[in-house]
């Protein structure tokens, strides 16, 4: 295949990834910093290691719990949970109303096409300052008010049409043959679109999937909004609340901000592998 | 078969004797109380309302953040609580927008001789109590009794230690570029931020010269510049800080050790003038929404929380100073005390709504003054102009009827395209072909209707009206004239809309040239068949994007700090390890850093979204071509600019031209690190939109007509760019005509139906 590079090539790259992964880095250990730190020292340091460690942040941010009819509940976990499910859910509901819309997009030709294609264009530009109120007018009208439904149909209406986009990307890339290939052989449309096209398309599809959920679990303006119970409040929601009107404990925003990162991480882990798995198998050579 | 009807039977008699039962659990709903206290407060707040014999409470803390929108949308609609917690300034906003109702029974019957006066004055608004209040909140001075032993009698004694205390601290430290913080000085020269005729106060002689002394204070060292609260907080732990002028809230950042050697002491007269330093008095109140004033349960429970045994817990509890006459502090209690005392000459704020407008301009003409960027006049009368700016009249009322002719003819016209094209169509195959393709997108189409479109939309109509509440009214096109003339003053005035999208168009430009450039950059080298610790290196990379933004983006702007920050720690580390001597940035005082620090946020923020996508792009481009070309001759540097990158374009292409749109409306990274800062010349045309909604007594018209014009300038940039295939918007070059040469046309492989 490829042949072995030069080792002073390979320093080289290793060198330049470093220096980028220490430019990603730097800024979210001083966040780890703050979080484990139990006081700041206010002087100009370069190396983000925390002073005087202590987990009492943390602990903190996760024992919380309120009581609701005289029984204390824990809250951290269930709000964890709340994120999670609202997160997957919007991934969920935006990639499956996205998926068939970006294949026909991306594969048929048919009327009003174009037209649809510049009005899905035109919803992204739209800044959502002026959409917040409108938003919870439509909700309200729904009767999802105070409902994680609701939450997830506001975070689908961001991720359906930017999943749309991608995934419309995505299976323009992928070869016409493998298909006709496919319908040849006595498949259907839609057979050759469930069997061989979504296959192929998976590592794409995995990676959309992946920005959903990203924006949805660390959404926190239109949460707090629609929100109205404390057990259902997703994470971003809060923390938040540690930023007050006249200080902020930064110390546990920052734990907090560490612990609902975490889960993130976790997921872009898999779905890296899932991204190595469909590049190793050769979905797309078929 | 009989028993299966049975059972479908069941869930019929449950539902209906659910709708029976409604009506009775509407009547035993708990009663809602909203708050946004934390920690002691809350605690408080809870054990109050544990004691609380009646009804059941559902208790709802909501982030800051979010509190005055929340209550905002959701009262007018029912949604909302039946009490909440809030601060009296905002009772002449709330009263105007129908929020709060007259607390009416819920004031004990001898309440006029119970609360205290100034206390009670605050929360009345045009002679009827909206609230009843539970706390009041203002600055005192706290000490560090291991560095100075006496409360000083004036500003000039703190001043007079700088020379005798130890290296490194400051004899006061507080946050001197925060209008709320400087009032106390300010009124010492008889200033006010709103004078009685709801008009801009802070400009004149006594103003000017409060900023000067404070501008002479951080010259002489004696105040550090650009303190915010958590450095206030950090310095005063660290032992650095002799005086801090902080409020109440300020004792739960304090350590141990700090917290034993505090004092706090009221705030000491300004020998100048000869008159006491008085900071803004804050009222906390119960307000009743509408709906809350209805119920008798609600209003027991807001005599609850504003009563002497509540304020006793909160005493003990939450450490806040009573309101109540009938609540004796603990003569020991010099914390209490001290507050109390300080209360007595604070000035409550004031609660016209004019004054959430003073807040801006002033905080800019103070930072400016203290930064040494222009003299006082010439920086507050700006602010008043400014203020005046914000708080002109609404435009006049407008006749809707050219609006209802525009949109006859318009569906009249759109309703004829659409029957000709339907002619056409009929006509044509084209209609028929296209049914298959329907079913795949309709689902898609009802759901982007209802979701997207019906907002947009009403959000879009928004921008015809303008004020609030009975002051609404369509005042057509006047909110886009007011806007794009610059509301009467020089096009490219600062703030102007065009200034302002010059700005908008440079930031999306550069920020998005780095975007791609990491991005790809990163992803090409990732993706390198040799390379070793691969997996490791893509997921290290992605944390900037897994992190919240909100979070980083604030740690960004700590990292910019110019006397504290890591950046200002690695230019010190550099002069320590090269004897180069770089002055430390002050990176928001100039636009030119204050907009690389926003730059480098974004692009620190934004690269893994482009890494990952060109890295899913690059798992599409087959091995054989490439291999094919090498066979075949071709250089790395031909293969990558005329293979992979014209093949993985088609994917690039629509995550650029989003990429556009978004950093566009980048809204955050603009607001939380550099603020506008200096001076608003690195605000964008959203960050403008979302002060004129939030910051700006909520001028929700002429926000949406803002957005109408970003999305508008949006549209024509999109079409003009031709984006969707001949040159997408990247920015990538286009290197796959290349004419004659070895390489298949690679476009071919990618090209649609």
């Amino acid at each position: 295949m490829t042949r072995k590079p030069s080792p002073v090539e390979s320093l080289a790259v290793h060198v330049a990834l470093l220096a980028a992964v220490a430019f990603a880095l730097y800024p979210v250990l001083w966040v780890a910093s703050i979080a484990f730190s139990g006081v700041r020292p206010p002087v100009p340091e370069v190396l983000p290691i925390p002073n005087q460690p202590t987990l009492e942040h943390l602990e903190a941010v996760v024992t919380t719990s309120q009581k609701v009819g005289g029984e204390p509940i824990w809250l951290f976990p269930r709000q964890l949970a709340n994120s999670v499910v609202v997160a997957l859910a919007t991934a969920a509901v935006g990639v499956t109303i996205a998926v068939p819309a970006a294949y026909a997009l991306a594969r048929f030709r048919f009327a009003g096409k174009d037209r649809g294609l510049r009005a899905l264009l035109a919803t992204q530009m739209f800044p959502t300052v002026a959409s917040a109120i409108p938003l919870y007018l439509l909700l309200d009208a729904l009767g999802l008010l105070n409902s994680r439904t609701g939450l997830v149909l506001c975070y689908a209406s961001t991720a359906v049409p930017f999943s749309i986009f991608q995934l419309r990307a995505a299976f323009e890339a992928i070869p016409v043959d493998l298909e006709e290939a496919a319908m040849v052989d006595g498949a259907t449309r839609f057979q050759a679109f469930l069997r061989v096209v979504l296959p192929a398309a998976r590592p794409a599809i995995a990676v959309t999937t992946l920005f959903a959920i990203m924006t949805a679990y660390n959404e926190f303006i239109l949460a707090a909004t629609l929100l109205s119970k404390e057990e259902m409040f997703t994470l971003p929601v809060v923390l938040q609340r540690y930023i007050g009107e006249h200080d902020a404990q930064w110390e546990r925003f920052a734990a907090g901000a560490l612990l609902v990162s975490l889960p993130v991480m976790g997921a872009f882990y898999l779905v890296q592998r899932h991204l190595v798995a469909g590049l190793t198998t050769g979905g797309v050579k078929g | 078969m009989p028993s299966r009807r049975r059972r479908r039977r069941r869930p019929a008699l449950a539902a209906l004797a659910l709708v029976l039962l409604v009506p009775a659990l509407a009547v035993a709903a708990p009663i809602r109380l909203w708050h946004a206290y934390r920690d002691d407060e809350a605690r408080a707040l809870g054990a109050i309302v544990a004691a609380f014999q009646g009804e059941e409470v559902e208790l709802l803390a909501v982030p800051f953040d979010a509190y005055a929108s929340k209550l905002q949308a959701a009262i007018p609609r029912g949604q909302g609580p039946d009490l909440f917690i809030d601060a009296h300034e905002r009772l002449g906003d709330y009263g105007a927008r129908k929020l709060v109702a007259p607390v009416g029974d819920a004031l004990e019957a001898d309440g006029e001789a119970v609360f205290q006066g100034p206390a009670l004055a605050a929360v009345r608004q045009g002679g009827e109590i909206l609230g009843l209040p539970i706390s009041q909140k203002c600055m005192a001075l706290y000490m560090n009794t291991a560095l100075a032993q006496e409360a000083p009698a004036f500003l000039e004694d703190i001043a007079a230690l700088a020379g005798a205390l130890p290296q490194g601290v400051y004899p006061l430290v507080y946050e001197a570029s925060n209008a709320y913080a400087h009032m106390p000085i300010l009124a010492a020269f008889g200033g006010a931020m709103l004078d009685e005729n709801d008009k801009f106060g802070l400009f004149g002689p006594g103003p000017e010269r409060s900023l000067e002394l404070v501008r002479s204070l951080i010259a002489r060292r004696v105040v550090p510049e650009d303190a915010d609260g958590a450095l206030v907080t950090d310095l005063f732990n660290a032992g650095r800080a002799a005086f801090v002028i902080s409020g109440p809230w300020f004792v739960g950042g304090l350590t141990d050790e700090a917290k034993r050697s505090s004092r706090v002491v009221p705030l000491p007269k300004v020998r100048e003038t000869g008159r006491p330093m008085r900071p803004f008095m804050t009222v906390e109140a119960v307000m009743l929404s509408p709906q809350g004033a209805q119920r008798a349960e609600a209003r027991a429970l807001a005599r609850h929380l504003a009563g002497a045994a509540a304020a006793a817990t909160r005493l003990e509890v939450a450490r806040t100073p009573p309101v109540r006459n009938d609540v004796a502090v603990p003569a020991d209690d010099a914390f209490i005390a001290a507050f109390t005392e300080q209360a007595k000459v604070a000035i409550p704020m004031p609660t016209s709504p004019a004054m959430r407008s003073t807040w801006e301009p002033s905080a800019r003409a103070i930072r400016k003054v203290l930064r040494g960027d222009a003299p006082p006049d010439v920086a507050l009368s700006e602010a008043k102009r400014r203020f005046d700016d914000v708080r002109r009249p609404l435009p006049p009322p407008a006749s809707p009827a050219p609006l209802l002719v525009a949109l006859g003819a318009l569906a009249l016209v759109l309703v004829l395209r659409w029957v000709s094209a339907a002619k056409g169509a009929v006509r044509g195959p084209t209609l028929r072909q296209s049914l298959p393709a329907y079913r795949y997108v309709a689902h898609a189409v009802v759901a982007i209707g209802v979701l997207v479109l019906v907002p947009l939309v009403i959000g879009a109509a928004t921008s015809l009206f303008a004020g609030s509440g009975e002051g609404l009214r369509y005042v057509g096109l006047a909110n886009f004239i007011s806007i794009l003339t610059a509301r009467g003053g020089p096009l490219f005035s600062s703030g102007s809309f065009y200034l302002v999208l010059a700005v908008t168009v440079l930031w999306t430009a550069v920020n998005l040239f780095f975007h791609v450039l990491l991005g790809v950059s990163l992803a090409l080298l990732l993706h390198r068949p040799t390379l070793r610790l691969r997996a490791l290196y893509r997921v290290l990379l992605i944390v900037p994007w897994a992190v919240p933004s909100y979070v980083t983006a604030l740690s960004w702007k700590g990292m910019f700090h110019r006397q504290f920050g890591a950046v200002t720690g690695l230019i010190e580390a550099v002069n320590a390890a090269f004897g180069t001597s770089i002055a430390p940035i002050a990176w928001f005082s100039s636009f030119t850093t204050a907009f690389t620090a926003n730059v480098t946020t974004n692009v620190w923020l934004g690269f893994p979204f482009m890494m990952v996508v060109t890295l899913g792009a690059l798992t599409a481009v087959p091995e054989e071509v490439l291999e094919a070309a090498e066979v075949d001759g071709a250089s790395r540097w031909q293969r990558l600019w005329k293979i992979t990158l014209p093949l993985i374009r088609p994917v690039l292409a629509p995550a650029v031209t989003l990429g556009a749109i978004w950093t566009f409306n980048m809204f955050n990274v603009v607001f939380l690190v550099s603020g506008g800062d200096p001076d608003g010349t690195t605000d964008i045309l959203v960050s403008e939109a979302y002060r004129w909604a939030f910051t700006r007594e909520a001028q929700y018209g002429y926000a949406a007509a803002y957005s109408v014009l970003i999305f508008l300038l949006l549209t024509l940039a999109t079409r003009a760019t031709g984006w969707r295939r001949r040159t997408p918007g990247s920015i990538l070059p286009r290197g796959g005509g290349a004419a004659g040469g070895p390489l298949p046309a690679p476009a071919a492989a990618t090209e649609a139906v």
